[in-house]
């Protein structure tokens, strides 16, 4: 299944792998930040609202 | 729709109520686009009878340029946006894209230099596009760290706008200056799309479903990212009226 | 404005003004560059143009966190926004002050420095010319991004960064005028390139720093 790279195998696979985990690294991280963010306003607006 | 209806979603609020429903088929399209478009371009496209397989790093590196530009062109926009209608959303959709476009800036230099090496005989050339593109990092460097330096939201969001607009013409004019300072090894557009003929279609439909992937991705994480930043700026605002309370 | 101008002059003069800082430090870059390439003088004069302008410009990058950092802290600058004056006015004048304190004595002993370097014959003219055109767009856009840190305590390290990307076309347009000039080749485009930059930058960008510093009195 694997394509014959000949001798650029190393260029063609390592740009594949830094581009995506670049990528994956992006979206992880402002996947990690959106919940954080989510969760930390809804405990805010709770208290506020109890204290309100 | 109309042009004022498009103004309603500048409402934060029904800004998150839209994306809630939207940004999930944004996510799964860019997915699946992505998944094709570098599935395609790896497995199922020729090597280049001059570039052998290296020719597969476009579908990567073509891409990520184009979105690395585009990045900074809508937070041009959406910075001319807070300026004259004053949208928090706008403000915070520039302060979104800024990462992602920067990300993007790194892929298109990294892949150009890994794919420079047995071409060019080089990892990097002073070559215009390539300075262009580094320039470009920096100016995204700063744009990011001022964003980050200034505690009030208002304030940020005023600076890192004029800061936006000022580096767009500067950008432009380090881009002509570069171009006079040294003509490059870089090839042409031959990849614009007003010459598509330029590229054989082979390669070219996988190149575009590698680029509409791109942009899908793009925008999911734009707006997973502004409603992020929506919901920071609504705690902030809450802690800091309680804390007068108190 | 005039009363302005005088009494920033005099302050960057004083002692701990930063007037000499700013020289003191060309000197030291265009010293310290042989010790890092080496002494060959054919080499020397080969990078002399660029050596002098990239000194010149770190020297003026130095001394810009003082623009307004002092008149910031002690309560100045909100006084100068009340005043009759148009901030962009009073922006300008800054900048140009900034210009006469460090901008025009860097102009002035680029040539002397040209000779440790052993800068071509030909390029000292070029050299005095390219640097007096671009000194003062150096201190327009230093005026911009010193307005963008004014509030900020660690403003220092984030105005570099923020002021180092817009400084590369006068860079590049003003090395390459001094360059062509040292080598003997046609210097009209680059030297017109160079002026417009200034000339642009001196008629927009005080609008936009004006703009900045309003923001962070507010």
């Amino acid at each position: 299944m694997m394509p014959d790279l000949g001798k650029y195998a190393d260029a063609v696979l390592s740009s594949y792998a830094v581009s995506l985990v670049l990528l994956a690294l992006i979206a992880w991280l402002s996947l990690r930040r959106s919940k954080r963010i989510k969760r930390e306003l809804e405990e805010v607006e709770t208290k506020v609202k109890s204290n309100g | 729709m109309s042009l004022n209806a498009l103004w309603e979603y500048a409402n934060p609020k029904k800004f998150i109520q839209t994306t809630d429903r939207v940004l999930p088929w944004f996510a799964w399209s860019a997915a699946l686009t992505l998944v094709v478009g570098l599935i395609w371009g790896f497995f199922f496209t020729p090597d280049d009878y001059r570039q052998g397989s290296t020719v597969k790093i476009i579908y990567l590196h073509v891409p990520a340029a184009l979105m690395a530009i585009n990045a900074w062109l809508m937070m041009l926009i959406t910075s001319l946006v807070w300026i004259v209608r004053r949208h928090h959303v706008s403000a915070l959709a520039a302060r979104a894209a800024a990462p992602v476009g920067m990300i993007m800036t790194v892929i298109a230099l990294l892949t150009g230099a890994i794919w420079g090496q047995p071409m060019w005989g080089t990892w990097w050339a002073w070559d215009p596009r390539l300075t262009s593109f580094l320039i470009l990092f920096l100016f995204y460097l700063g744009y990011i760290a001022l964003w980050e330096a200034i505690e009030n939201d208002d304030t940020a969001a005023d600076l890192t706008s004029i800061l936006c607009l000022v580096g767009s013409v500067f950008a432009l004019l380090s881009r002509y200056a570069v171009n006079f300072w040294n003509q490059g090894l870089h090839q042409g557009a031959s990849l614009s799309l007003d010459k598509e003929e330029n590229v054989h279609d082979v390669f070219w439909y996988p190149l575009v479903v590698a680029m509409a992937g791109f942009a899908l991705l793009f925008i999911a994480l734009v707006l997973m990212r502004t409603r992020t930043e929506i919901r920071a700026r609504r705690m902030r605002a809450l802690l800091a009226r309680e804390r007068m309370g108190a | 404005m005039i009363a302005l101008l005088v009494r920033d002059i005099r302050l960057a003069m004083r002692a701990g003004g930063g007037f000499g800082l700013g020289l003191s430090f060309f000197l030291i870059v265009v010293v310290l560059v042989p010790f890092g390439v080496g002494p060959q003088s054919a080499l020397l004069s080969k990078i002399a143009p660029g050596i002098l302008w990239l000194g010149a410009l770190l020297a003026c990058l130095l001394s810009l966190d003082r623009i307004f950092a002092l008149d910031w802290e002690d309560g100045s600058l909100d006084l100068l926004a009340t005043s009759p004056l148009p901030m962009e006015g009073i922006v300008s004048v800054k900048a140009l002050a900034h210009w006469l304190t460090t901008g025009l004595p860097l102009v002035l002993v680029a040539p002397v420095l040209g000779v440790l370097l052993n800068l071509p014959e030909a390029g000292f003219l070029w050299l005095t010319l390219s640097l007096a055109l671009g000194t003062p767009a150096l201190s327009v856009i230093g005026t911009f991004g010193a307005a963008l840190t004014v509030g900020l305590k660690r403003g220092g390290l984030l105005l570099s960064l923020l002021v180092l990307p817009l400084y590369v076309p006068t860079l590049i347009f003003g090395a390459e005028v001094a360059r062509r000039g040292a080598e003997g080749f046609d210097i009209t485009t680059p030297l017109l390139f160079l002026a417009g930059i200034t000339c642009g930058t001196i008629a927009l960008l005080p609008f936009a720093s004006a703009a900045v510093l309003r923001v962070n009195l507010r």
